[in-house]
């Protein structure tokens, strides 16, 4: 089925939603998604950030759909025309949507050990404004120890529920899930149950904002000090593939493998993520390929040799001539 | 080869007989140093008098108290990831109870250090902060006989709760500006046990 996304024309096999269509053409037309997470079955439809404009159905029927829908829910239909960020009401739209997932969020990020790989800070900073508008009470709860390896912060929390599907199917019976409604709604673990399941902690991972946090790395260290290298050791639980954050030669935290879409490549199992914290424990592969527009890859060189290759390529466009060629 | 126009040529001729009195050349001499006795000082008694200073001047850092004496700062490392001269470093801790009183924040920064070495006072980490903690001050950074007394540590640089340093003038219009918005947590005081 061909689709077009922001000008730009793809084959996608049937079934595919517009965000994974626009996550095949790549980072430049994909709209941001706070809830989907491509692991997740039925994950997705909560936040609205991935909206998108579908300014003709179909080939068949190419009117226009009458309101922004949520591409992570959407399927796709042959000759379907899709605006995202060329389309001026899309993103003044997605502007209210972050405006809305910031209003009862306490913008504690010089405290949150999330901050700094922080998707919601990410999504702020891009399509949010720079004020907030707000002026009444936020909600405020409790901090609640989900165990003692995770802590639950429920004044971040979005509301994604995408822990909630981990639990279900990453984990064998859920015991946490989402009480009250609307306004009202929180997560639980009916009555403060321990998750005690053996891969319990990729909740934290899959967790977009600071609400889901190791407490084994608490306070500990801010992500942009800590330096993240792929490394692996034998898992009888899971595939033992990681990334280990290092300062100096600690090991501060472990954590799953994330793509670029800011998804986990591979659940890990608790012990890997806990109880291995000896530099000693691991097989280090390598530094971890880190965006070069996060505040993580500070101070960090992997990147250099592609940093020198765009340098190059901008000096060239501004006439200039490498020094060492210089006459 | 010749390499400026400045270049003299020396020559070893005999001196002649008045240049070998030298006395015009004392006189002459003297009367450059007696005429500097009529001219406008160019230093200052240094301790009893101060040289006057603009009103941002960049010295030594302070780590600001809020009103009722908290530490403002919650190791969010953000002047230590501004800092161009990698000058700072420190450890956070969480918060217990009970010490509402003395931290501010749940985290608070268990060790805090200013290599005054390194730093190049340019005021990037007072820019950073989000916590009105560091500011730079007018006082100059003291002599020291060690390297590593210039490594200031929380003892040096948390302002005395009795012995408060103003740091007003520093404040920029867009944060005043902001601390009139009410309902916001970073403008709210701890009152008994609340941020009120």
């Amino acid at each position: 089925m061909k689709v077009t996304i922001d000008g730009i024309e793809i084959d996608v096999p049937k079934g595919t939603t517009i965000l994974q269509a626009a996550r095949m053409i790549g980072p430049e037309v994909a709209p941001p998604a706070m809830c989907y997470y491509s692991k997740l079955k039925t994950s997705g439809g909560y936040c609205r950030t991935c909206i998108v404009k579908v300014t003709q159905g179909s080939a068949a029927n190419p009117n226009p759909m009458p309101k922004p829908v949520a591409s992570c829910r959407t399927e796709v239909m042959d000759g379907m025309v899709v605006e995202n960020y060329i389309n001026k009401d899309i993103v003044e739209a997605r502007k209210g949507v972050v405006e809305f997932l910031l209003m009862n969020h306490p913008l504690d990020c010089p405290v949150c050990d999330q901050a700094g790989e922080c998707k919601l800070q990410d999504l702020g900073y891009q399509n949010g404004s720079e004020k907030t508008r707000y002026e009444f009470k936020r909600r405020e709860y409790e901090v609640i120890d989900i165990g003692d390896k995770i802590k639950l912060h429920m004044n971040r929390c979005i509301l994604c529920y995408r822990c909630v599907k981990t639990a279900e199917q990453i984990t064998d019976g859920r015991v946490h899930g989402v009480i009250h409604r609307g306004d009202a709604a929180e997560i639980s673990t009916y009555i403060e149950n321990v998750i005690d399941n053996d891969f319990s902690g990729n909740v934290i991972d899959v967790c977009p904002v600071g609400a889901l946090t190791d407490r084994t790395f608490r306070f500990k260290q801010r992500v942009w000090f800590t330096k993240p290298v792929d490394a692996h050791r034998n898992c009888t639980k899971c595939s033992g593939k990681t990334r280990v954050w290092l300062k100096g030669e600690e090991v501060v935290r472990v954590t799953a493998r994330k793509d670029q879409w800011d998804e986990v490549e591979e659940f890990i199992c608790n012990s890997c993520r806990y109880d291995h914290k000896k530099k000693s424990d691991w097989v280090i592969e390598g530094p971890s390929p880190i965006h070069r527009n996060s505040v993580i890859s500070q101070n960090h060189y992997e990147n250099l040799n592609e940093l020198k290759v765009n340098l190059l390529k901008q000096q060239k466009a501004l006439g200039f001539m490498p020094i060492d060629k210089k006459p | 080869m010749k390499l400026t126009n400045r270049s003299k040529v020396v020559s070893n001729k005999e001196q002649s007989f008045t240049e070998r009195l030298y006395l015009p050349g004392i006189i002459k001499g003297m009367a450059i140093t007696g005429s500097h006795l009529f001219k406008r000082r160019a230093t200052v008694k240094y301790p009893d008098e101060l040289r006057p200073i603009a009103a941002v001047y960049r010295g030594q850092h302070v780590l600001k108290r809020d009103e009722n004496g908290a530490e403002r700062c919650t190791a969010c490392g953000l002047c230590a990831v501004a800092c161009p001269a990698e000058a700072i470093t420190m450890e956070s801790a969480e918060r217990k109870k009970g010490e509402e009183g003395l931290y501010r924040e749940e985290k608070y920064a268990k060790t805090y250090e200013i290599n005054m070495l390194r730093c190049i006072f340019c005021g990037l980490c007072e820019e950073a902060c989000p916590k009105e903690a560091i500011f730079l001050t007018d006082r100059i950074v003291d002599t020291e006989y060690e390297r590593e007394d210039f490594v200031y540590g929380k003892d040096k640089l948390v302002e005395k709760v009795d012995k408060r340093i103003d740091v007003s003038k520093r404040q920029t219009l867009e944060v005043a500006e902001f601390k009139k918005i009410p309902g916001l947590k970073h403008n709210e005081v701890w009152k008994g046990n609340k941020l009120k």
